[in-house]
């Protein structure tokens, strides 16, 4: 555990290395502010929750997030200091979970920076603060699946836009399958084979969190499993094309 | 402190590394010789554990790199070929990092990290961007990373590449320095450093091990070994010939032409053994002006041994 902390401290303060994390973190904001104020209606709605907000967060994740994720391996592979993580003495494990720990405290931060929306809302309104922390919960856990897997795909190759493609799509997937329309489509299927379908869908698992304001422990599963399951492909990847 | 076993990768239908035995013992530096893709590189990132190998196992200080891949790696000191590092980093900062990494306290790292710096000579451009330090710089970096620790096993893939003559020299003797309590294995292109700084020479090409051996024995193997070089005033080839044919063998060695009108010729010895009171006995007639025996050429050797491994095989 110690060793993961060493490997997250070095990446976590790489990102602010370079003015790439504050071009990030601004870019977020202002679109946050965007998608809440201008598409998501914060004031005609007359309603005071996060709702907008967190609405368009899945969307807003789907290009923020792989554009993260994108350099946690292929930059490794593109500079060849992946030869010297792996040569040191960090487990695979140690290695995969430390960088994508760092990545996700960065968006964990960006999300921090948001809170001044709740003050908004505390101060124009009586929102249920459980349901916004609730949301604000499970938009950290939706944004840790979209990082774990784009920071596989970024295992898969040197090249950070190839990443960053794969990872778009990938994460696309996951949310597609819970789309209404989507559904609709597929309906021919048998009932359990879209019910399962369903179930792997990161945009209904994070609804569920942000409407009922309830964090149930099947979403914790849901996000919990997928997490997991892509870091250890992750790691795996690496482990089998580590000199390509 | 470094046994390697049978050690094969195949990539593919390519056997970049074919069967490959050595062991390597406190107190030797090993030179790692061998053309372009000879599978050089691929051994040594077999030996560090970067790199699984298809078959045979690779042991550091007893642990396989395999099966025990953390204890191997504490006690094994790395420069990757190209020495990479983290562009964004500071080298002040990247080797402060090492030492938590190889678990240092504090102190104690800092410590260790003002040695290196003053041992490989860094002080300059400890706050310097590591995508901005020249090739120099990058490959003394990557050689404080890998003594940092001050490992018993040092594996170093091309240390002095893209060095100038004076680090090339320091970086030599800083190996010589550390080889008497470590083992280290080196590969290099240069020959002239196999002679300066390793007390053993392996060469390899296409994956196989061709020579094992001091760099003095892989000497004898030359043409030269024992040669005598004589300049000679005026135009006395046929003469000198004469003189010496019980002995030697007279080759002109200056390409036919005489500066300041002297000729310079090799002798080769005709049963290899050392000719010099032969010959010198046997020159009083001409004009010498300067005589030395050759000790041998290691580029000869290298050219000779892996250019007929290739013609043996087409």
């Amino acid at each position: 555990m110690r060793m993961v902390g060493v490997i997250f401290k070095r990446e976590f303060q790489g990102y602010f290395a370079t003015p790439v994390a504050v071009v990030f973190l601004f870019i977020f904001l202002v679109l946050c502010g965007i998608f809440t104020f201008e598409l998501g209606g914060f004031f005609e709605r007359g309603q005071a929750d996060l709702l907008p907000f967190f609405q368009y967060l899945p969307w807003l994740f789907l290009f923020l997030i792989p554009a993260v994720a994108m350099r946690l391996w292929a930059e490794e592979r593109r500079t060849g200091t992946i030869e010297l993580l792996m040569t040191l003495p960090v487990t695979m494990m140690q290695a995969v979970l430390g960088k994508f720990l760092a990545a996700w405290a960065f968006l964990g931060l960006a999300l921090a920076l948001t809170l001044p929306l709740w003050i908004t809302v505390n101060y124009l309104g009586d929102p249920d603060n459980g349901v916004v922390l609730a949301s604000y919960v499970g938009a950290l856990l939706m944004a840790g699946s979209y990082l774990a897997i784009g920071s596989c795909m970024s295992s898969v190759t040197k090249n950070q836009v190839i990443a960053f493609i794969l990872g778009v799509v990938l994460c696309f997937v996951f949310v597609l399958v819970g789309l209404p329309g989507m559904l609709n489509f597929l309906s021919f299927l048998p009932d359990p084979i879209l019910e399962t379908l369903r179930s792997f869908s990161i945009l209904d698992h994070f609804q569920a969190t942000i409407v009922k304001g309830v964090i149930d422990v099947r979403d914790l599963v849901f996000f919990g499993t997928l997490i997991g399951a892509f870091l250890f492909m992750n790691a795996v990847i690496i482990e089998l094309k580590k000199a390509d | 402190m470094i046994e390697i076993r049978n050690l094969s990768k195949h990539f593919g239908p390519i056997r970049a590394v074919d069967n490959v035995s050595f062991s390597v013992a406190q107190g030797e530096v090993l030179g790692f010789l061998g053309p372009n893709g000879a599978g050089k590189s691929t051994t040594m990132k077999m030996v560090t554990g970067f790199l699984t190998p298809s078959e045979g196992t690779a042991l550091v200080c007893g642990h396989d790199v395999q099966k025990e891949p953390i204890e191997a790696k504490r006690k094994l000191g790395y420069l990757p070929e190209g020495a990479p590092l983290y562009p964004d980093m500071t080298p002040r900062r990247f080797l402060h990092w090492a030492a938590s990494v190889r678990g240092m306290p504090k102190a104690e790292g800092a410590r260790r990290v003002a040695e290196v710096v003053e041992r490989v000579q860094l002080g300059n451009v400890l706050d310097q961007r590591m995508e901005t330090l020249s090739k120099g710089f990058k490959r003394r970096v990557g050689l404080a990373q890998a003594i940092l620790h001050d490992p018993p096993v040092l594996v170093l893939d091309e240390p002095t590449d893209g060095l100038d003559p004076n680090q090339k020299h320091e970086v030599r003797s800083l190996i010589r320095e550390m080889s008497r309590e470590k083992a280290i294995v080196l590969s290099t292109h240069i020959l002239e450093e196999v002679d300066a700084v390793c007390s053993r020479v392996i060469l390899i090409a296409r994956g196989k091990l061709l020579v094992d051996e001091a760099p003095r024995e892989m000497l004898a193997r030359s043409r030269y070994h024992n040669a005598v070089t004589v300049h000679v005033r005026g135009d006395s080839g046929e003469e000198l010939e004469r003189a010496v044919a019980e002995v030697a063998t007279v080759e002109r060695s200056d390409g036919g032409d005489s500066q300041e009108g002297l000729a310079q010729y090799t002798l080769f010895p005709r049963n290899g053994q050392p000719i010099l009171p032969q010959v010198s006995e046997r020159l009083a007639g001409l004009e010498v002006v300067d005589i030395h025996v050759e000790g041998g050429r290691l580029d000869e050797v290298f050219r000779n041994l892996t250019t007929a491994d290739s013609e043996s095989r087409s």
